[in-house]
């Protein structure tokens, strides 16, 4: 199953989804086990800003029948101590390493862009652009005016490969999609989270310390199906596709909208080695579909 | 907290249940986890039902659900045989407490660290509310029968989970079983006369939990909690279930679910 992705040498065409998995701290829970299975053929960093980020006030999480909404706020020790810390202790692990880095302006990405150019541990760069430009107002992968901008100030910075994280909250993601590969996007990733919310039953408050969520999980595959079959209409660099995986039949037909990668994000939350198993069903699935 | 915490195997595993137990209000769930190391006193596990995990109340449960240890026993036959208390609450609980022998349970643990050794020639003092006196049974089972615990429940039904742990002095709120009032009431009658030199273990609801951080700090005394925050994972992949220190967030599930009470300004009471 081993494929090629953006020049990157995979074992698998499954890796994780940005923020739901984070092998530093599974080391401390699962000790030399996690290193022997590791269960991702990439592994993706959780968001990294120049500043450090608390994240959001609790509650964080609220479940839903097949899934569950967070609003986790993107907690991170910023650029500097990622750098200094956390990268090399990820460039351990036995898989490359993506980093996926947001900001707030466009100077911002340039400037996390420029400093994951110069680290060899980083095989590629991740762009998280669901939040908002703070100078235009925008959601930057909401608008192709918008991304298009951001990916002509920052594509000239890095020779590594450049993968823009799609918002389904978008009008238009085909659109979106289009913009960022005619500004030089080596591939696309998507979808991130649906934005969600939920009440308290007993106090008819919002439940979530920040309003608003991402909903993920089961709930959203279909959503996922429909983006991802769309995108990989309108373009022609490579996708990692991502939205509720929980067996190989689930990653196959993402790779049947057009997902050259998988992602599992949600699932292993509810087991830690749920990318191992959906691998294996993957496997048995594609040698089956070649006879 | 400096104890190396005990590692668990990569990825959840299917462990039979063995028994179903009523106490009053409360089901203890014992299965076997036969390829599961001893947990420490204090850690928990995820758990879910190996059938029917969805479809309850509301279409859910969907994520596993983080439940202290009770009680771990080496099993001649091989493995650990593991209990589990629990309150029927919701759906994922509710679903457990469906569970009879032979059901799979599915596992992931032992996750997080436990509790720490008195300090110095400190003696341990026990105090738990409700459900929360799951960790203590076990903690008990390690530092001697003879370890004095202070429980409080809602009421009778609930109190019969007493008999977990042995020689527990009882509080109900409705004044049903033992004193009226809450459990806090015996542990301030207790640092009072005669508290010195104890170190106390808690578990159970936060405004109990912050009613002993107020008072522990009021007689000086070293009081390690064992706090509890709806989690997704439990193994510090989804940042969800942070507590607020003075250190900032922390995620209970790696850097708890015990904490030294020193850490914390205040035990947050609400959700």
């Amino acid at each position: 199953m081993s494929v090629t992705f953006c020049g990157i040498e995979l074992a698998h065409p499954l890796i994780n989804g940005s923020g739901t998995f984070d092998p530093i701290a599974a080391e401390r829970v699962f000790g030399g086990e996690l290193a022997e299975r590791f269960p991702f053929a990439a592994f993706v960093s959780k968001t990294v800003t120049l500043d450090p980020r608390q994240g959001n006030p609790p509650p964080r999480l609220w479940e839903l029948p097949g899934g569950l909404i967070n609003s986790i706020g993107l907690p991170n020790k910023g650029l500097r101590r990622f750098l200094g810390e956390d990268l090399p202790r990820l460039a351990q692990l036995p898989v490359p390493v993506i980093v996926n880095v947001m900001g707030f302006s466009r100077e911002e990405i340039a400037e996390l862009v420029c400093a994951l150019d110069e680290r060899d541990e980083a095989a590629g760069i991740e762009l998280n652009v669901s939040c908002p430009n703070v100078e235009t107002g925008l959601v930057m992968g909401a608008d192709p005016w918008e991304l298009g901008a951001l990916l002509n100030q920052v594509r000239p910075l890095t020779g590594k490969p450049l993968i823009v994280k799609l918002t389904p909250n978008a009008t238009d993601v085909a659109a979106v999609a289009l913009a960022a590969q005619e500004a030089g996007a080596s591939a696309l990733s998507l979808i991130n989270t649906l934005r969600g919310m939920a009440f308290d039953p007993r106090s008819g408050q919002p439940w979530l310390g920040a309003t608003t969520g991402g909903v993920s999980g089961p709930a959203v595959r279909a959503v996922a199906l429909a983006q991802v079959h769309a995108v990989a209409q309108a373009v022609e660099i490579p996708i990692i596709g991502m939205g509720g995986v929980q067996r190989g039949e689930d990653a196959l037909d993402l790779m049947r909208a057009g997902a050259d990668l998988v992602a599992v994000g949600t699932e292993s939350f509810r087991d830690p080695a749920a990318a191992l198993r959906i691998a294996a069903e993957l496997d048995q699935l594609l040698a089956k579909s070649a006879i | 907290m400096s104890a190396a915490r005990t590692v668990a195997p990569f990825g959840r595993r299917l462990a039979p249940v063995t028994a179903r137990e009523q106490h009053g209000a409360y089901v203890v769930l014992r299965c076997d986890d036969l390829e599961g190391p001893h947990p420490q006193a204090g850690q928990f596990y995820m758990l879910a039902a190996a059938s029917r995990w969805g479809g309850g109340e509301g279409e859910r449960p969907f994520l596993p659900r983080a439940f202290s240890v009770l009680r771990a026993h080496e099993d001649p036959a091989g493995g650990v045989e593991l209990a589990f208390l629990i309150e029927d609450v919701g759906p994922g609980t509710n679903r457990l407490c469906e569970l009879v022998p032979a059901d799979g349970l599915l596992l992931l643990g032992p996750l997080g660290h436990g509790f720490e050794p008195p300090r110095g020639d400190r003696r341990a003092l026990l105090v738990g509310g409700g459900v929360g006196i799951a960790p203590l049974a076990i903690w008990q089972d390690r530092l001697g029968a003879d370890t004095p615990a202070l429980l409080g429940f809602r009421d009778a039904p609930r109190a019969e989970a007493a008999r977990l742990i042995s020689g527990a002095r009882i509080a109900t709120d409705d004044g049903s079983v033992g004193h009226s009032g809450p459990v806090t009431d015996l542990l301030k009658r207790k640092l009072e006369f005669g508290g010195e030199g104890l170190e106390v273990y808690a578990c159970g609801p936060p405004a109990m939990l912050e009613a002993v951080r107020l008072i522990c700090a009021e007689h000086r005394s070293p009081a390690q909690l064992a706090l509890e925050s709806g989690m997704a994972c439990g193994f510090g992949a989804c940042f969800g279930c942070v507590v607020s220190t003075l250190e900032g967030y922390i995620r209970l599930c790696v850097d708890g679910p015990v904490l030294d009470a020193s850490t914390l300004e205040t035990v947050a009471v609400g959700h």
